[in-house]
């Protein structure tokens, strides 16, 4: 038991919420019947909290494409790329999002969090610099240890205190290698990208941005913020994530620079993990077909979006700053976000419980996504639940601080 | 600018108090994350303080070897004399 003694405060935490039967962080589908609906307990609960931005996981093509390729090449690789070789499969997902990127290189991970592992431990050295955002994705925060490299962070989303922290470096050696996401994953917040890029060009950094929340999700065809802002010639290397929009699992980085490949076989998170199977790789390629070529699903996601996050906004909640697939209520303790994330999954609807030091600033959060695949009356009954438990709560007015008809009026 | 030891102190002592965000009993001695239960990003966060008014940048891997406040006033001592 001394072994996990370090435990005894996280463990008194997670047995109190085991103790209660509803535990946030230890809940168990029976089955999952689609992009948007699920069984617990044998009852029925909208999803709201799954990342299923674009719906694709249920695609009768991007099934079938992983259907055929089981068939076709096997269960699984049973191997690292470097090590035991690349299916054809892997080559081809790499050509496609570059294609889709308009870049020259794209290496693909078996996972999100590996890609940030492999990228930037391999960029950054132990004599260079990584300038992180402080509200980074902990796969940021870990891939950055990894390199041995010197780590600092800057205020979250501020360009004044990335400059700061680059002029303090200015007359040290070593490279400068800033690393942000597009949305961020608590609040749906998204970066200063031209800022930030103003500031990189400034001191002569490169720049690094995670799209995992953001593919499929921002920009005129869906390749991010950086597509949104408008700075992607200005964007080094481009980090995402296959299991958000894309209803798969995997991450890659595409890039412009001149020797990329050479990772290969310098990153060892891409080196000593075996290979995505086959089923996935085919599947991740169809969604990523789907979603270049559906972009009314990025128009439905958004509608949604902003729907449910005026929604929130109206009947009193404390939301993020700006509408996307990531909304969040804040509430006022880890207590209160326990019972109302209760209270919602006994009314049949499931959400996220996010805690520091997973969130910026200490903040408690119910945490939903919201997804292309939802229907209005699923974002509206969803509204209903927020607005029965908020007022059970005490924590938002009995009678919404936006009257939806003024709403409608001023739209 | 704010240099000697003790003026480092004092600019921590604030930083910490303002953090918690109630008046506390403070020494050198002080555990920052057992004796006050700040967790990592709120340690982070309020090193930042620091950082600002000593216009120094202290990694990460530093940060996490600073135990007591007189570690952090070390280590700011030292990251400000090698300026």
């Amino acid at each position: 038991m001394a072994l996990f003694d370090k435990y005894a405060p996280l463990m008194g935490q997670f047995e109190s919420l085991e103790s209660t039967g509803y535990n946030p962080f230890n809940v168990s589908f029976d089955r999952v019947l689609s992009p948007t609906e699920g069984m617990i307990a044998g009852r029925r609960i909208l999803l709201l909290g799954t990342n299923n931005y674009l719906g694709l996981t249920y695609d009768p093509d991007v099934i079938d494409a992983a259907v055929a390729a089981t068939r076709n090449l096997g269960a699984g690789t049973t191997g690292s790329r470097v090590a035991n070789g690349s299916y054809g499969g892997h080559r081809q997902l790499e050509r496609h999002l570059a294609d889709f990127y308009g870049r020259r290189h794209c290496m693909v991970f078996s996972t999100g969090y590996q890609a940030n592992l492999g990228i930037l431990s391999a960029l950054a050295g132990k004599d260079d610099h990584l300038i992180l955002d402080a509200d980074s994705h902990a796969s940021i925060y870990d891939g950055s240890r990894l390199g041995h490299a010197q780590v600092t962070r800057f205020r979250h989303n501020d360009p004044d205190d990335l400059d700061n922290r680059l002029r303090r470096l200015a007359d040290t050696p070593g490279d400068k290698v800033i690393v942000v996401e597009g949305i961020y994953s608590m609040l749906g917040d998204t970066a200063p990208l031209r800022e930030f890029v103003e500031v990189k060009r400034k001191w002569g950094a490169y720049l690094v941005v995670d799209e995992a929340h953001s593919l499929g999700v921002l920009g005129r065809t869906g390749r991010g913020l950086a597509e949104a802002a408008g700075v992607e010639d200005e964007v080094d290397f481009i980090v995402g994530t296959f299991s958000k929009s894309l209803g798969g699992i995997g991450g890659f980085c595409v890039s412009d620079m001149d020797g990329f490949d050479i990772l290969r076989v310098a990153s060892r998170p891409y080196m000593f993990t075996a290979s995505l199977p086959p089923a996935v790789v085919a599947a991740v390629t169809e969604a990523l077909n789907q979603l270049r070529h559906r972009p009314a699903l990025r128009q439905q996601l958004m509608d949604n979006a902003r729907r449910f996050h005026a929604g929130l906004g109206d009947l009193g909640f404390q939301v993020g700053p700006e509408a996307s697939p990531v909304v969040s209520a804040i509430m006022p303790d880890p207590k209160t976000a326990f019972a109302f994330w209760t209270r919602l999954l006994e009314a049949g609807l499931y959400t996220n419980v996010s805690l520091p030091p997973a969130t910026p600033k200490g903040l408690a959060l119910l945490r939903s996504s919201v997804s292309a695949a939802h229907s209005r009356s699923q974002i509206d009954h969803a509204l209903s639940l927020f607005a029965d438990t908020g007022r059970e709560l005490g924590l938002i007015p009995a009678e919404p601080v936006v009257q939806p008809e003024i709403r409608a009026a001023a739209q | 600018m704010a240099n000697s030891e003790e003026q480092i102190r004092s600019l921590v002592f604030d930083a910490l108090r303002a953090a918690l965000g109630r008046p506390v009993e403070l020494s050198d001695d002080t555990n920052i994350t057992e004796g006050l239960g700040l967790d990592s990003v709120a340690v982070m966060d309020f090193v930042m303080e620091i950082e600002d008014a000593l216009d120094i940048s202290i990694p990460l891997d530093r940060i996490a070897e600073v135990k007591t406040i007189g570690d952090l006033i070390a280590t700011a001592r030292d990251l400000k004399g090698n300026r």
